[in-house]
């Protein structure tokens, strides 16, 4: 077997293996779980080493820069195929899952009691959709996996949710569907009419031989952006991402905030733009001005929330924002920024989350109000909560600056007057990340709750520790990561006639 | 030492780090320790490299090194190096070379306080930011310093921070500078799309060869000069400047006082050649400084505490070094630079010396009072002779009584604004100056002239502070006033030769601005001599209204109440400021949210699902459960979507 099946199905047979175990055998459940997913991450890690940088300069296409590539018949009569690869993108978004996974899996320990075995199977099989969606060459494949993923996550939020679960769950599934329907007919018509004389669903031959009219593809496009565009999510498709995450389990927030959510930009940069470029440049202003509300707005709206993990997921759509402006500045700095800032914000709004449940573990709150001058009672949480905000503010040194800076710098270049805009967003994401962390711990103990809290329990400062290697490695040493992109961000670059 | 520069900065981030993590377990007395012995190994290398700077030709004093390549995208490169200029040098001296000496302090200082060894780990990663501020390449390097410095000053502002108003004073000192910063990207992403690079020396070559249009050049130079408002507390955004006296007050002196805020003005100076380009732009920084100067004085009048005295008169003072590099003359500019960092670390100092004597003296005799106000103070000159005489220097070293540092540096910006063409800034910055000598009097003569104006069970345990803080007091005396003899004009005899030492940097601006003519030494002497009266009129008017009829300044603020009134609360401008902006981007938050995602988006998303509910209730009626009927059904749609594929074809 190749190595890149073997790492999208050994989560699938771990959460299999559970199926042998008995009912009350919670700590080999947890057991399962957490090795599983090691070992999925440690089998991964060789693809970052064997991965070659250098190929695929200059491509037109994907084809010349898909790596680790296996094809395999599936369903002969409609030319659907088990065709997976990995290009650059797709292997630090890959790298990202399964680097993320057993740090949720293991972060979920205190937090999940009832329902163990689902949840763990749940989070596997989830995993399994996430890798599959990032190594999906062929649009069928993608599109499975796309949705297998959505049942895990429905249920999560749904199962082990907080109280208003299930309309969060609800709001949450019927959001991404109404989008993945439209991208489905896309899909449809791509295989009829993407590349004349053949009926394919290859995103290779899609990149490499599709001719598809102009007109066409404004539509095709308009289809695969609403799709992508909720994942991600976009202003004004983001209202299920606070509900999702509020009720959603801390591990469900940093998966959903960490992976799923990339998988809207993923699909800008790896389907809409490169597959429909007309259809691209078409709806860049719109996009980049929408991206550009997102920023602000999130900021806005994040100012005033009293949930901390409210406030959060609101800075996400800040964040997105900063993502999706830099893919559609159509520029070499843009397309980088955005690309590393999917990475950054994995990283840091995953380690919010993180922190955020910490401190509701402790406490089964997470009002803002119920906290202040924690900074005393739990000093080693407010070094870890302030370095993180600090990254997610985009201070210079660590991941965050890096993916804004070049996203600025490349609005700025396409049109001086969007990076004016976005750039106000840093001046904000101060605003709401630094008022919160004051309420939470500076001044005075007032709250008898909050007096006698326990600082970080070892893993848990294992677990932030792991996250804090990274953030500081990307803040200081980006080129390891921005080197692995570069030639696919060229290639979107050569599709789009720039 | 130049294959060793990068140890410069890296000695205090090593002290950061083992103050950091093992501080706690090191104790206080071993932290300050190794944090002063940090910053102390940094001072000596930074003098070394000065010696070996000193040692090259005027024209080749240029040290580059690159590390490593930090950013690499594209056309865009961003390597992680240094650069050791004339400038860079004297900034490097200043910055460790004071530190270093409020290290010493702060072992004082601090001694007794839980957080210890926490702030002397935020004091040397300070150190380390502000040096990789002014010792970086390219404008991304400066910037980690930039936002690096403002990090530990929110830090060290809010380092009681039980105390919810100091942190609010932090929060707010990061914010405001954040606006800074904002100009400051937008400078750098001009200067990207106007030069393709983002090297000061790219940079440099970019605007020699420039040809285009000047007015984004005006736009580049006017953003990044919003960035050192920010930084340098200069209007619109000197308002952190004072709450930031919340902080230690070593803090205050070397942050906010004699490094951090001066970087605004270290940024125009490395960016001379491009702020030159744009006479806009440098009348506009001129007006801002000077406007800043005579606005933060008026309010330094009438203040009482000995802090906030303090920081008004370093908006003030900053205010001056702007007009300096606003008038082209960017080496007056750093000469105040670094004359205020002498004078104002040791006033800063001073009061802390005197504020912890009150602070002791009021525990002793169980009084809460602030140990701040000066109109509790008065008589200390006896009590406390060395923080006395030296706090005395600095008062005469500001006000610019000729021979001291301060004279020399304030006058010959003064003069530069006459002899560059802009009387009308030149005679605001006159007036300020009688303002400054008279507020700086007016606290001299209130804190250690009179008698003691507190209880008298105080009054017996006030005492001078240890050495350990008083030794640092009286080194920054020393060199308050000698700090200036390097740079006395020809006028006076003097061979300016600080001035010549940092010419090579301002070469490419000077010739810009080509020669302007040597006005006569006979006008340079006389707008020293109005400003020598000034000082000498503003000292004597205190010396009358404060420490002679003590009960003039009463009658004067009772027959004026407005204006008392309008000067005690600094013109109203936080109330300003929280009512125009604070209020209306808090309350757009909270409508934006309340409208927009809650009725508007949440109402139609909702709604769509009750019309979805309402018409499955009615479709499910069709669900006859007919294994047949949905066979059918089934057949109709595939027929339907095949059909239609067919037709497409």
């Amino acid at each position: 077997m190749d190595i890149l099946t073997l790492i999208i199905f050994l989560p699938t047979v771990g959460a299999l293996a559970m199926l042998l175990l008995k009912r009350d055998s919670d700590a080999a459940v947890r057991g399962i779980a957490l090795v599983t997913s090691l070992v999925t991450f440690v089998v991964s890690l060789p693809l970052f080493f064997m991965f070659d940088p250098k190929k695929g300069a200059y491509a037109s296409g994907l084809g010349d820069l898909i790596q680790f590539e296996v094809q395999k018949v599936w369903i002969e009569t409609f030319n659907i195929n088990y065709h997976i690869g990995l290009d650059g993108i797709s292997l630090i978004l890959l790298l990202l899952t399964t680097f993320l996974t057993p740090l949720c899996i293991w972060g979920s320990f205190p937090a999940i009691k009832q329902r163990v075995k689902g949840y763990y199977m749940a989070f596997l099989f989830l995993e399994t959709g996430m890798l599959g969606v990032f190594a999906s060459v062929d649009l069928i494949l993608f599109y499975v996996f796309w949705e297998a993923m959505l049942i895990p996550m429905y249920m999560m939020i749904g199962v082990w949710g907080g109280p208003n679960r299930v309309y969060a769950a609800v709001k949450f599934i019927l959001y991404t569907l109404v989008g993945s329907l439209l991208m489905l007919i896309g899909i449809l018509w791509l295989y009829f009419n993407g590349v004349p004389g053949v009926h394919t669903f290859s995103l290779i031959d899609l990149t490499h031989l599709g001719q598809i009219p102009a007109g066409a593809q404004l539509y095709l496009f308009a289809a695969f952006a609403l799709a992508f565009a909720i994942k991600v999510p976009m202003f004004p498709f983001h209202t299920w991402l606070p509900d999702a995450h509020v009720e959603a389990p801390t591990a469900g927030s940093m998966i959903l905030a960490g992976i799923l959510l990339k998988m809207g930009t993923y699909g800008f940069i790896r389907f809409c733009i490169p597959l429909f470029p007309d259809g691209a440049h078409h709806f860049a202003g719109t996009i980049a001005i929408l991206a550009i509300i997102g920023i602000i707005y999130g900021a806005l709206v994040s100012m005033m929330q009293t949930d901390m993990k409210k406030l959060v997921a609101y800075s996400s759509v800040s964040h997105l924002g900063f993502v999706m402006l830099g893919l559609f500045a159509f520029n070499m700095e843009g397309l980088q920024g955005g690309t590393i800032q999917m990475i950054n914000h994995g990283l840091s709004t995953g380690a919010l989350f993180f922190l955020v449940g910490v401190i509701y573990e402790r406490r089964h709150t997470r009002l803002i109000s119920e906290y202040g001058g924690l900074a005393k009672v739990m000093p080693k949480y407010a070094v870890f909560f302030l370095i993180v905000s600090l990254s997610s503010i985009g201070l210079p040194g660590l991941n965050g600056f890096i993916g804004e800076f070049l996203v600025l710098l490349g609005a700025f270049k396409a049109n001086p007057v969007w990076g004016v805009c976005a750039a106000s967003g840093v001046i904000f994401a101060a605003v709401y990340l630094l008022w919160m962390y004051q309420r939470v711990f500076f001044g005075e103990i007032t709250n008898d709750a909050n007096k006698k809290l326990k600082d970080l329990t070892g893993s848990e400062f294992a677990i932030l520790s792991i996250l804090l290697i990274f953030i500081v490695w990307i803040g200081v040493y980006p080129n390891t990561f921005l080197s692995l992109t570069e030639n696919s961000v060229q290639m979107v670059l050569t599709r789009l006639g720039g | 030492m130049s294959n060793y520069l990068y140890l410069i900065p890296i000695m205090p981030f090593i002290g950061f780090l083992i103050n950091g993590i093992w501080g706690k377990k090191l104790g206080e007395k071993a932290a300050g320790y190794i944090a002063s012995a940090m910053i102390g190994i940094a001072f000596v290398m930074s003098v070394t490299a000065f010696f070996e700077l000193l040692g090259h030709d005027p024209h080749h004093r240029v040290i580059e090194k690159e590390f490593f390549s930090w950013i690499a995208v594209g056309d865009l490169s961003i390597p992680f190096g240094i650069l050791l200029d004339p400038l860079s040098a004297v900034m490097i001296l200043v910055v460790t070379g004071v530190s270093f000496l409020i290290h010493i302090y702060s072992i004082g200082y601090i001694h007794g306080d839980p957080g210890a060894t926490r702030y002397f780990a935020y004091l040397n990663l300070f150190v380390f930011f502000m040096l990789l501020l002014v010792l970086g390449n390219s404008y991304p390097i400066m910037f980690i310093g930039w936002e690096g410095v403002g990090l530990c000053s929110y830090l060290l502002i809010g380092f009681w921070f039980t105390d919810q108003a100091k942190a609010t004073a932090g929060k707010k000192a990061f914010v405001v500078n954040r606006i800074g910063d904002f100009g400051f990207l937008i400078g750098m992403f001009l200067i990207y799309s106007t030069f393709g690079t983002l090297t000061f020396s790219g940079a440099m070559h970019g605007a020699e060869l420039f040809v285009g249009s000047t007015a984004i050049i005006f736009w580049m130079t006017l953003s990044m000069f919003l960035g050192a408002t920010g930084k340098s507390a200069q209007l619109p955004l000197y308002v952190w400047l004072p709450d930031a006296m919340a902080g230690p007050t070593p803090v205050s002196a070397l942050i906010h006082a004699a490094t951090m805020v001066t970087a605004g003005v270290y940024m125009v100076a490395r960016n001379s050649f491009l702020f030159i380009m744009s006479p806009g732009t440098m009348e506009i920084i001129a007006w801002v400084g000077v406007l800043t100067a005579i606005f933060a004085a008026t309010i330094a009048l009438v203040q009482n505490d000995i802090k906030k005295v303090l920081a008004y008169s370093t908006v003030s003072q900053l205010g001056y070094m702007f007009v300096g590099v606003g008038v082209g003359a960017f080496a007056a500019g750093v000469s105040h630079l670094v004359t205020h960092a002498f004078f104002k670390a040791l006033l800063f100092l001073g009061s802390g010396s005197v504020i912890h004597a009150v602070h002791h003296a009021h525990a002793h005799a169980g009084f809460k009072g602030d140990p701040q106000d000066i109109r509790f103070m008065g008589g200390l000159r006896s009590k406390m002779p060395t923080t006395f005489w030296t706090f005395f220097v600095g008062c005469i070293a500001i006000a610019g009584v000729p021979g001291l540092s301060g004279f020399f540096s304030k006058d010959e910006i003064i003069w530069m604004t006459f002899a560059n063409g802009h009387p009308a800034i030149g005679v605001i910055a006159l007036i300020a100056a009688f303002l400054t000598a008279f507020y700086m009097f007016r606290l001299l003569f209130l804190t250690f002239y009179g008698s003691w104006r507190g209880r008298k069970d105080q009054e017996d345990h006030l005492k001078d502070s240890p050495k350990v803080m008083t030794l640092p007091l009286t080194v920054l005396a020393v060199l308050s006033i000698i700090g200036g003899w390097i740079m006395i004009p020809y006028a006076l005899g003097g061979g300016m030769q600080f001035e010549h030492f940092l010419e090579p940097v301002f070469e490419f601006a000077n010739n810009f601005a080509g020669e302007k003519g040597h006005p006569s030494h006979m006008a340079e002497y006389s707008v020293m001599a109005i400003s020598i009266i000034l000082a000498i009129s503003g000292i004597l008017l205190a010396r009358a209204w404060y420490l002679k009829n003590p009960d003039i300044p009463a009658r004067l603020a009772n027959r004026s109440k407005l204006a008392h009134k309008v000067l005690f609360n600094k013109y109203y401008v936080d109330e300003i400021y929280n009512f125009a902006f604070i209020q209306t981007f808090l309350g757009l938050g909270e409508a934006l949210w309340k409208s927009f995602d809650v009725l508007i988006v949440d109402g139609i998303v909702n709604g769509v699902a009750k019309l979805l509910g309402w018409i499955s209730s009615v479709v499910r009626k069709i669900q006859t459960g007919l294994v047949s009927n949905y066979a059918l059904m089934m057949a109709i749609g595939i027929v339907a979507v095949v059909g239609y594929m067919v037709w497409k074809i």
